[in-house]
């Protein structure tokens, strides 16, 4: 008998709210976090893209000063959102040898290392801080998360660029099944609005170049679609033993019924242009979780707003989910925060586990001509979800070929 | 050239800066890492910052011989001289 895993505390500091109920809440609506960026760097570098979408809430409003100074913004953000979704569970009482964390981040300390390279550069290797290397590695995040709370059943960082949010939920589920914890902080965190990677990212081609239009320029399946907008932020949530939570009246948003994690093997960036290791990931999550396809109202879709993205997506939706894929209310909530690269699938998963909780799908922005190619139904005013036994999916996918897919049953 | 009550107010900001302290709680005869909390990682940050702030060098050897404040101020007053 597998052990059931449900999700009893919710936590998230983004482009469209500094926590849960601001971020849901702007979800419906449907704002864009996307501004112009002020910073003199921009000009002085000559960046071709001039915008992005920074966390509304900045990290100092609810860090002190002195709290902040050791970590990294990315880390900054993580512990921002896993405080929310730790008071959001209710849970007071529990064995820290059974709690763990798994937190992920995309590219982890890249302020930090940056930083230091700079100060190193211009005044010398006296001047690099003592805290630089705990700041900069990538489990960073996953440390801090774990001694802010105590967790010491392990603390886990996967890295897999864009897919490392969803991968970290992955990883929890079986730390519960498994038995090596009763709870699992998950999560995601990134912090990469700086120069370097806005020119790396951009340099490949892979950001909208929308400069006069930010609020716009994050559009999924349109067909004036030329990139993604750059976001930042950190989501968090609490996965439980459904015991462990029934055991002390915890009140239950969702069932994490199935995860699963593929690898394309076929480009370093490229999606694989059928979707097929997409395909392999839906079909398994949905196989680990027995989900049939007319199960699924909702996906929270990867969508990420480039032009060669966000097609194989929806063609492994229609291979995992046939002719069913027509009746689900897809959603591409990239449109509203951008991509927060290895925190999205952690953000997106809590997006997911609220419109299960609340039946509600959130809204898809900048949606004016349909890419003919992808005929989802995309729910661009936010709708309501059925009542009885529901599924929603969320897909991640990063470069390196990383698929993974979560599926939320509602409870 | 600063004064040791320059230096000591110059402290007592590089202290705040780094720690959250209240500047006023920075006295001559308080302990770093007994009375202030300061474990050897703020140290040496402080240390650093008290190098480019009084124009001096605080080898690192001589760092642990700095226990209490008043240790600080006099090797920094000591250097600058």
């Amino acid at each position: 008998m597998t052990r059931k895993v449900v999700i009893t505390g919710l936590g998230a500091t983004t482009p469209i709210g500094g926590d849960v109920p601001t971020m849901w809440n702007n979800a419906l609506k449907g704002v864009s976090g996307a501004r112009t960026l002020e910073d003199d760097w921009v000009a002085k570098y000559e960046l071709p893209v001039h915008f992005a979408a920074r966390c509304s809430t900045p990290a100092l409003d609810v860090l002190s000063r002195v709290e902040a100074k050791r970590m990294d913004p990315s880390t900054q953000f993580g512990v921002i959102a896993a405080r929310e979704a730790w008071a959001d569970s209710g849970i007071t009482e529990f064995d820290k040898d059974r709690l763990a964390v798994a937190f992920a981040t995309g590219i982890g300390g890249v302020w930090t290392l940056l930083d230091a390279w700079d100060t190193l550069k211009e005044k010398g290797p006296r001047r690099v801080l003592p805290m630089t290397v705990p700041m900069l590695m990538p489990n960073g995040v996953a440390a801090a998360v774990s001694l802010d709370l105590g967790a010491r059943a392990g603390a886990h960082t996967p890295v897999s660029a864009c897919a490392s949010g969803t991968e970290a939920l992955h990883l929890g589920l079986d730390l519960i099944r498994s038995g090596k914890a009763d709870v699992v902080m998950c999560g995601g965190a990134e912090a990469a609005i700086h120069p370097m990677p806005l020119a790396a990212f951009a340099s490949m081609q892979a950001l909208s170049r929308r400069n006069d239009d930010p609020e716009r320029a994050s559009r999924p399946y349109d067909t004036a679609r030329d990139g993604f907008v750059m976001g930042e932020g950190a989501g968090a949530l609490v996965l439980e033993a459904e015991e462990h939570a029934l055991a002390r009246g915890a009140r239950i948003y969702g069932e994490l019924a199935g995860t699963s994690v593929t690898a394309d093997a076929y480009h370093i960036t490229a999606p694989d242009p059928e979707g097929l290791g997409a395909t392999r990931a839906l079909k398994a999550a949905m196989f680990d979780g027995r989900i049939q396809p007319e199960d699924v109202v909702h996906v929270n879709a990867h969508a990420t707003s480039t032009p060669v993205g966000d097609k194989p997506e929806y063609t492994a939706l229609r291979a995992a989910l046939g002719n069913h894929v027509d009746n689900v209310a897809v959603s591409a909530t990239k449109s509203q925060m951008g991509h927060l690269l290895g925190a999205s699938g952690a953000v997106e998963a809590v997006l997911t586990v609220l419109a299960v909780y609340d039946r509600k799908a959130p809204v898809t922005i900048n949606l004016e001509n349909q890419d003919p190619e992808i005929p989802l139904d995309v729910v661009t005013s936010a709708r309501d979800l059925p009542a009885g036994n529901i599924v929603a999916l969320s897909n991640s996918f990063g470069f390196g070929g990383h698929n993974a897919v979560i599926a939320v049953r509602s409870v | 050239m600063a004064s040791n009550e320059e230096i000591l107010s110059g402290l007592a900001e590089i202290v705040n800066e780094e720690t959250g302290l209240a500047p006023e709680a920075v006295e001559l005869d308080k302990s770093f890492t007994e009375d202030l909390d300061i474990d050897s990682i703020s140290m040496m940050t402080i240390v650093v910052n008290a190098e480019e702030k009084f124009g001096v060098r605080i080898p690192d050897e001589e760092v642990k011989n700095l226990k209490t404040v008043g240790d600080a101020v006099s090797f920094i007053a000591g250097a600058q001289a």
